[in-house]
């Protein structure tokens, strides 16, 4: 295989979804099972080509419960591995999303999101399963979510998620709204030797030395792929550092709970990823992510010429949820805006870290992204 | 400068294509940026469908049209949905021969271009919609004819580029001769 066909270098003109497979590829994704789903059906529809060429494995399943349990299975065959969905399957895969927390499986899922509840509005763009991104699954355990505001970021973040996932061993969610999904613009993908990819950390021990949970101080450990000659147990039951069931056993529960919360916060500095503009004077900041922020840069712009000193903190990475960075600039500004494609979900968030300052939600449901005046006007009454 | 442009028709017509060569021609074989959105039905011929281009020196920040600079429409539904969000003094292309009725009062550069007509003469209607991008770039200036033509290459199949291309050329041909109507 040569390596143009791996990495499609040079510029192109590609829709967020299909920008979100060359990344996957890019990344070195040589699995993806899936069950298509508007608006993620071109990523299934991309991959299907594309494996072949790159001697990868394409499987289309029988459902979105299949996809997950197919990936965690490849994943632990050594091999990166990833699926796409939108919010109905998304809901399906949380309980195998659950047992990729609990195995600490290397894996990506992309929730190319659409209008919900339910089956909801299948060809409209929504913002409405970014708490479900984090708490979809029973139990405690901490994710990483990204959310591409362009077609480039589709690609530069599936990148990232793959990164991400197998540096933390956790599920990784490329949290994409169906209009940056369907948005066609230019990628530019650079030559092979300037993609950073991120190898899994392997055990540097000897097998009959290797312990498969124990933790290195990163609070993550090295993980032995089946076949690799280590004895490796895996089960979603609460395990030791062995990987064998300890159900009755408080402690093991606790400190097992405890450090798959612990190895995404106290990484936290090092996995969130913010872009700021115009924040250093600001007196009302808008924080957006996806295509939310895309109107909000507008919004800010106008709020500017108009005499408001208005600046953006558009969330690249939505979990975990950059706290700190909230409160730092709550405490900076006198308002806050926070417009998303929902009817209110990770505002909670915002104004949890907020604290006293003023939070103004803009929701926003039915397919139509908000409208850059729309965002002014909140913008304009928020600091009167 | 941000220039919006809004392709309205129904399905069958390349409206969507459309909208992709002129996107890729700004932003791939040009300098410019640009993003493309499509809407359409479940029917794959037949039903509305449009097309949003937004071609800027500068960042697009925001990526959907509101008011459209210029309009294609090649059909009458799309013409009565969209014509009044063109901008005041905007330019409006239109295939006439599908637009029977169309206003009088219209504040816009209206060039009337039977793109359908010219096309089934070079052999094959499917190309109308490249005799309107030809005619496109004879009254907007906005776009670098090559550049529009390595965009129609690299998008419509191999077979069909020469056939494709005469089509652009004839559009353009007949827009210039709009312009010196004018």
């Amino acid at each position: 295989m040569t390596e143009q066909r791996t990495v499609l270098t040079g510029k192109h003109l590609m829709q967020g979804d299909m920008a979100c497979a060359e990344g996957a590829i890019a990344a070195g994704c040589r699995f993806f099972a899936g069950y298509p789903i508007t608006p993620a059906t071109e990523i299934a529809e991309r991959m299907a080509r594309r494996m072949i060429e790159v001697g990868g494995i394409y499987v289309q399943m029988e459902d979105e419960l299949a996809s997950m349990a197919a990936i965690i299975g490849a994943s632990w065959a050594g091999v990166k591995a990833m699926t796409a969905t939108s919010g109905p399957g998304f809901s399906l895969m949380q309980e195998n999303i659950g047992l990729a927390a609990m195995t600490e499986t290397p894996c990506v899922v992309v929730n190319i999101m659409r209008g919900s509840p339910s089956t909801g509005q299948p060809t409209e763009p929504g913002q409405q399963d970014v708490m479900q991104a984090q708490w979809g699954s029973h139990g405690d355990y901490d994710v990483i979510a990204l959310a591409p505001a362009s077609v480039q970021e589709m690609f530069d973040l599936t990148i990232e998620c793959f990164n991400l996932s197998e540096t933390y061993r956790v599920p990784t969610f490329l949290l994409a709204d169906g209009f940056i999904g369907h948005l066609w613009e230019r990628v530019i993908i650079p030559p092979l030797e300037e993609i950073k990819v991120v190898k899994r950390k392997k055990p540097k021990v000897p097998p009959e030395k290797y312990i498969p949970f124990k933790p290195d101080d990163d609070l993550v450990p090295p993980m032995a792929n089946f076949g690799d000659g280590y004895r490796v147990h895996v089960t979603g039951l609460t395990h030791d550092e062995h990987g064998y069931p300890r159900t009755d056993d408080p402690e093991v529960q606790f400190k097992l709970v405890q450090r798959l919360c612990e190895k995404i916060r106290k990484n936290a500095e090092k996995i969130i990823k913010i872009k700021e503009l115009m924040l250093e004077d600001a007196e009302v900041a808008v924080i957006a992510y996806g295509i939310a922020s895309r109107a909000s840069i507008s919004a800010v712009k106008k709020a500017r010429e108009a005499g408001i000193k208005a600046g953006l903190l558009r969330l690249v990475t939505v979990w975990p949820f950059p706290e700190k960075i909230v409160s730092e600039i709550a405490n900076q500004v006198k308002a806050i805006v926070v417009p998303e494609m929902n009817y209110g979900q990770l505002v909670r968030e915002v104004e949890r870290a907020a604290k006293e300052t003023p939070v103004h939600f803009i929701p926003k449901l039915g397919g139509e992204p908000h409208k850059p005046d729309e965002i002014f006007e909140v913008i304009r009454r928020a600091v009167k | 400068m941000r220039v919006e442009i809004r392709v309205g028709g129904f399905g069958g017509q390349g409206i969507v294509r459309t909208g992709l060569i002129l996107a890729a021609a700004a932003c791939v074989y040009g300098d410019k940026n640009a993003v493309d959105t499509a809407s359409y039905g479940p029917e794959s011929r037949g039903g509305k469908c449009r097309s949003e281009v937004i071609i800027s020196d500068g960042e697009i920040d925001f990526p959907k049209v509101e008011n459209p600079d210029i309009l294609i429409i090649m059909s009458q539904e799309a013409y009565l949905e969209y014509v009044n969000d063109l901008k005041e003094n905007g330019i409006l292309l239109v295939d006439s021969d599908l637009v029977p009725n169309q206003k009088k009062d219209l504040k816009a550069k209206v060039y009337e271009i039977p793109a359908t007509r010219i096309a089934e003469e070079l052999g094959n209607k499917i190309v109308a919609n490249v005799v309107m991008i030809g005619a496109f770039a004879a009254v907007t200036h906005l776009m670098d004819v090559n550049h529009l033509k390595e965009a129609i290459k690299s998008n419509v199949p191999k077979a069909t580029i020469d056939l494709n291309l005469k089509a652009f050329e004839r559009g353009y041909e007949y827009g210039k001769s709009l312009l010196k109507e004018n």
